[in-house]
């Protein structure tokens, strides 16, 4: 479903040179699978789901999501395939304060464009428990709840895979475990792929697949660091 | 989710802020409405006194001057010019063309609070004039064409036979309490310093018409020419007859449908006393409404008239004038007053680029989240001009509802001081037409913000928040 090939990425170091962030060789996900992603701070985690989600352009290489190659498309086509084939689960949440939690679930189908199926966004919020919190907006929700509709925002537009960054980091433990669960659940139910990027092992334990970045990372050709190094 | 009503979450999320811009913009357009409604009154109003009648005949001088004193009772009157003139409109050899003359004879005024030890600044001017003002004029037309005829609020117009009766127009009658059966005094000249004249019984209070004889006290010119001052004295009878010897004579014979009214051959008097009427000789008119049969009855007119070089009169066709006015008067501060409340609004739509481009910076994350969830580049940028837009139509609609009721509050005052009726409802197609340009200048200031959201790195934008 997800398939990766020699994808690089670099960025712009302000020496002039270029600093290798993602080598990325070969990489699969398959349909309905759930992966998870570990890698020391700073090792290009988030840029590689950006680069899947196409909000970061690559330098070279392929991401196949399906059939699309999504490097190849022009911006605005890549906007669009995250509309309707993507979903999002940021580490802050990243929910519109000015909107309510019934609203910000809608907003992950606002760009889609295709009709806004409201009762599907109040579905999904029932399910992840806040069928009475549809009128509250973010600040009067608790941190737990904020994920929750984040989980509902990402998955209110039938994605194929959803890409989850440290999406319990902020969550204090007690409640991590309700999160991961319901991602886990979820995804299973509503049959999304997921790539989940974490820095806890508890997390991690979880799922049958764990890929460390440095696994999946590895520098071909340029400067080495020892930041970039594969961990074996 | 409609754009409109991100754009309207975004604006709730920063009420204060939203807020107090599209109140900048509702002040700056109800200024602007205030200055539109108010010219076009004032226009309208301007246009309208001078409707009803083709010419103004009077002596020579400044045409304003004339136009001035008898339309608008404004200014000094010209010199006054002999009754016999006012005869060739209504019988003699002007008067195949004209279908209605009326004399106007003018110089006195009234004090609507009619105290001598306390006069009032502003004293309304006395026209001496013929029933045929009200009955056979018209005084405009309605927005289909149809003339508007003078009505009487109450009472009844002048009998030419009852010299000693006046009209008053709503203005004046509101102002001084007068009611019909009172009585008024006029005062020689229009200073009020003259001496006051003989009693007049109102017989009539006109309804409004929103035109300059709201203001007037309209007298019968046979009362008029009884009052002692207003007769010429035997001297200058003599001169003027010696004068008009001079002059080739009028060449047509009196007809019998006269264009006007002429004396009666014996007056009523106050208690029914046959009076005499003033000799024509000894009479003159300030100037004359002239209403032709047709369109072309005021070019003959004004050719016989005005290329005549032995005569002593002259005609003006008020509307020239009065557009001119306008043109070289009224217009100018229309125009200086427009420039301001254009001023005024384009700061405020400024204020409208400051409050959201400001935001930007605290929205950028706001922005890239939106990004990530799949809007396009255009998208953010349409969402942040609908919202610019929508602050702009808030302030539009929230400015012309302020200004028309600014407009309806100070209806009872220019019905009593100006005797223009203004309506809440009545919008004018100048305001409509600023609408769609003032929503326009909200997309265009809302542009910059716009392009900022547009180049809004999303990565960078959702990272950076960590």
């Amino acid at each position: 479903m997800l398939s990766i090939e020699n994808l690089k990425k670099s960025y712009r170091e302000p020496g002039g040179g270029r600093l290798p962030i993602l080598d990325v060789p070969r990489f699969e996900v398959g349909r309905g699978e759930q992966v998870v992603i570990r890698g020391r701070s700073g090792c290009g985690k988030t840029t590689l789901l950006n680069t899947i989600a196409g909000m970061t352009t690559a330098d070279s290489g392929s991401v196949r999501i399906g059939e699309v190659d999504i490097t190849r498309l022009p911006e605005s086509a890549r906007d669009r395939f995250r509309a309707r084939h993507l979903g999002y689960v940021f580490q802050t949440f990243n929910l519109l304060p000015g909107f309510t939690a019934l609203e910000n679930v809608l907003l992950g189908m606002t760009f889609t464009g295709g009709k806004t199926d409201r009762g599907r966004a109040e579905d999904l919020l029932e399910r992840v428990g806040l069928g009475h919190r549809f009128g509250h907006k973010p600040a009067a929700l608790s941190v737990g709840e904020q994920q929750r509709v984040a989980v509902a925002r990402a998955l209110v537009s039938k994605p194929v895979l959803l890409l989850a960054d440290e999406p319990t980091a902020n969550i204090d433990p007690a409640h991590q475990q309700q999160i991961i669960d319901l991602l886990r659940g979820v995804c299973v139910d509503e049959e999304v792929a997921m790539l989940l990027v974490t820095h806890s092992p508890e997390v991690a334990d979880q799922f049958g697949r764990v890929e460390q970045l440095e696994t999946v990372n590895r520098v071909a050709n340029g400067p080495t660091t020892s930041r970039s190094e594969p961990v074996t | 989710m409609s754009f409109w009503r991100i754009a309207w979450n975004n604006m709730k999320q920063r009420g204060v802020a939203s807020s107090l811009t599209a109140l900048s913009m509702a002040l700056g357009v109800a200024a602007m409405s205030v200055v539109i409604v108010v010219y076009a009154v004032a226009v309208r109003q301007f246009s309208q006194d001078a409707q009803g009648y083709h010419l103004i005949v009077g002596g020579k001088g400044g045409a304003l001057q004339l136009v001035l004193s008898t339309v608008y009772h404004l200014g000094q009157p010209l010199y006054p010019i002999p009754y016999s003139e006012y005869r060739r409109l209504v019988d003699g050899d002007l008067s195949d063309v004209v279908d209605v003359a009326v004399p106007y004879c003018l110089g006195d005024s009234f004090d609507p609070t009619r105290d001598p030890q306390n006069p009032s600044d502003r004293r309304f001017r006395v026209v001496a004039t013929t029933p045929d003002l009200f009955d056979k004029l018209e005084y405009g037309t309605t927005e289909d064409g149809s003339p508007i005829r003078y009505e009487f609020r109450s009472g009844r117009n002048l009998r030419i036979s009852r010299p000693y009766e006046a009209v008053l127009g709503s203005v004046v009658a509101a102002q001084s309490g007068l009611k019909v059966g009172d009585t008024l005094n006029p005062t020689h000249g229009i200073s009020g310093e003259g001496d006051v004249h003989t009693e007049f019984e109102v017989v009539g209070i006109l309804d409004i018409t929103g035109t300059s004889n709201d203001r007037a006290v309209f007298v019968n010119i046979e009362g008029f020419y009884l009052i002692d001052d207003h007769a010429l004295s035997d001297e200058m009878v003599e001169q003027r007859l010696a004068r008009a010897s001079m002059a080739p004579p009028a060449t047509a014979a009196p007809r019998s449908d006269a264009r006007g009214v002429l004396p009666p051959a014996t007056l009523e008097g106050r208690t029914g006393e046959p009076l005499e009427p003033l000799a024509e000789d000894k009479r003159e008119v300030t100037s004359v409404l002239v209403l032709c049969k047709s369109d072309l009855g005021p070019l003959v007119l004004n050719t016989q008239i005005n290329k005549d070089p032995n005569t002593a009169i002259q005609a003006v066709a008020p509307a020239g004038v009065v557009t001119t006015l306008l043109e070289k008067i009224v217009g100018p501060i229309q125009l200086v007053l427009l420039v301001l409340t254009v001023l005024i609004v384009l700061v405020a739509a400024i204020g409208i680029l400051v409050s959201i481009y400001n935001s930007m910076n605290e929205r950028k994350q706001d922005i890239a989240v939106m990004r990530a969830l799949g809007a396009s580049r255009f998208s953010v940028m349409l969402i942040i001009l609908t919202e610019s837009v929508l602050i702009s139509l808030i302030g539009v609609i929230l400015g012309l509802l302020l200004g028309h009721a600014f407009i309806a509050a100070a209806g009872p005052y220019l019905e009593a001081e100006a005797g223009v009726r203004v309506s809440f409802w009545r919008l004018d197609p100048l305001e409509l037409a600023i609408v769609p340009a003032l929503l326009a200048l909200a997309a265009a200031v809302g542009l910059l913000p716009a392009f900022s959201a547009y180049r809004t790195d999303v990565a960078r934008a959702l990272t950076g928040n960590r």
